[in-house]
């Protein structure tokens, strides 16, 4: 009972302060996305709340929170008011699976530091993030306009066709590593990093991860001049807050994904290893910010051609490739 | 009952009443996401049999990508609520008898299995490297002809997209 008891309350501890930094860091994330972007653009960005916009996502925050909650009357009500829902709930439920450090032994008791390995780790992410689709589908369609709907329609086709490309690109990595868990996946690169023997795996996956979290080039389904805002066009208050939530911890826990499978996850030198993991997920959050301020957005067409005729045949090449040398 | 039971009833409860209101509802979105619940509760089966790779699987493949090009297609037809009206009399006829021999057969195998099936099926967990060499050695066959299938369905579909090109050139230069 007593185990029991501890067991749970670790947990409690470990989702708590997860959830906590998640949050916190998607808030900061627009800070510094507004701030690094106005400065790519030759201005200030936030400035105005506290020094240097610090306070800023707090305003937001509150703004959102007061705001008054609309609902169409023609929408769906239902599924309108549970599609945010799924797009926040499956990002944060992915980073379950990512470890952030070695066991830790603590008043003799040995904790692991991820909230569960589970021996189908990489699948769950799949699985969930096949599921957060529907968040995209679904408010697209419950809004009952037309460019939601829209939006909506390019969501669902983008995101399942970068999905494939996505799981593909990681099938070298569970050929090396011999698990799908994340915590062995991160034990077998204790030594090199699997960026080093799977570069061309490592930018597949990096572009179908900024395709899946919808961001510029990739942002048809919410593209400004052509849609409004696309599939969340009609929400208001903390609802359009949700999407915002769910495509900055989206990013986050890409970063963490890409540290996982090709950086080594927590390994680094001096530093302790959440510190590593933290300073991998930043450095990646920025890249993408970097490439927001850089690329323009791809037409719909080259969308597609791009990820069925050039990603999704260069990870099976790549596929192909390792197994031979991993047989000889 | 131990809790594995409770949690055994709990989501055949699920599964049962989602599937029930995917059959019935009108609206097919509404559909769709009554069968994902379905699925979802049919991987939460899965994994509470000790199989997580196949609760994975169901829900990447059926509650992840093919309730999605469904969702995908319905989303693109314009949708129209049909209006609620009984099916014809033809139709009637062979549903009832299907039907009613589907549940004859079903309490047959009921009433003549052997006493032991009554027996709740062991917890047997297996991991992803367990079942995966069990598949390709024991069932090899099975899934290269599943595979044959899929590479069929394949050329199939690339065909079918080269003919509607050329039809679609074919009425421009018409015009």
């Amino acid at each position: 009972m007593v185990t029991w008891i501890a067991g749970m309350l670790m947990l409690t501890v470990k989702l708590s302060l997860v959830l906590g930094v998640l949050l916190f860091l998607a808030a900061y994330l627009v800070w510094a996305e507004r701030k690094f972007l106005g400065r790519l653009q030759v201005r200030y960005g936030p400035n105005r709340a506290g020094k240097f916009g610090l306070l800023q996502p707090i305003a937001d925050s509150i703004k959102m929170i007061t705001k008054e909650d609309i609902v169409p009357t023609a929408a769906d009500p239902v599924l309108f008011m549970l599609a945010p829902a799924v797009v926040a709930i499956t990002a944060l439920l992915m980073f379950a699976v990512v470890p952030f450090g070695p066991a830790v032994v603590l008043w003799g008791r040995e904790i692991p530091m991820v909230i569960t390995d589970i021996n189908v780790g990489l699948l769950y992410v799949f699985a969930l993030s096949s599921l957060g689709v529907y968040g995209v589908a679904l408010g697209g369609w419950a809004s009952n306009s037309k460019f939601a709907l829209l939006g909506g329609i390019r969501g669902a086709a983008q995101m399942i066709s970068y999905e494939l490309s996505l799981g593909l690109s990681l099938v070298p990595v569970v050929m090396m590593a011999r698990s799908f868990s994340l915590v062995d996946i991160v034990a077998a690169q204790a030594d090199y990093p699997f960026i080093i023997f799977q570069p061309v795996a490592f930018i597949i996956f990096f572009i179908s991860a900024v395709a899946e979290s919808k961001r510029i080039p990739f942002d048809l389904p919410e593209a400004e001049n052509e849609l409004g805002a696309g599939f969340h066009m009609e929400y208001s208050g903390m609802r359009f807050g949700l999407f915002f939530i769910g495509e900055y911890v989206h990013m986050q826990v890409f970063g963490a994904l890409l540290a996982v499978f090709f950086l080594g996850g927590w390994h680094g030198p001096l530093l302790p290893p959440v510190i590593w993991l933290l300073i991998k997920i930043i450095v990646i959050s920025l890249f993408m910010i970097w490439m927001r301020g850089t690329l323009p957005r791809l037409r719909y067409d080259q969308l597609m051609t791009f990820g069925w005729k050039v990603l999704i045949p260069a990870a099976l090449v790549n596929i192909v490739v390792t197994g031979a040398f991993i047989l000889i | 009952m131990t809790f594995y039971t409770i949690l055994f009833y709990i989501l055949a409860a699920l599964i049962i009443v989602t599937t029930g209101l995917a059959i019935t509802r009108r609206n097919m979105v509404h559909t769709i996401v009554y069968l994902v619940f379905s699925f979802f509760g049919s991987a939460m089966l899965f994994y509470l049999l000790g199989a997580p790779l196949l609760a994975a699987l169901e829900v990447i493949i059926y509650a992840g990508a093919i309730m999605i090009l469904f969702l995908f297609i319905i989303m693109m037809l314009k949708e129209e609520a049909p209006e609620s009206r009984l099916f014809p009399f033809r139709q009637w006829l062979p549903a009832t008898l299907l039907g009613f021999a589907y549940l004859v057969l079903g309490s047959l195998l009921v009433v003549s299995a052997d006493p032991e099936t009554g027996e709740p099926l062991q917890i047997a967990t297996a991991s992803p490297a367990m079942f995966g060499e069990y598949l390709f050695r024991t069932h090899w066959l099975a899934i290269e002809i599943a595979s044959l299938l899929l590479l069929i369905a394949l050329v199939g579909a690339l065909r079918l997209g080269r003919f509607d090109e050329s039809e679609s050139r074919k009425a421009e230069d018409a015009s």
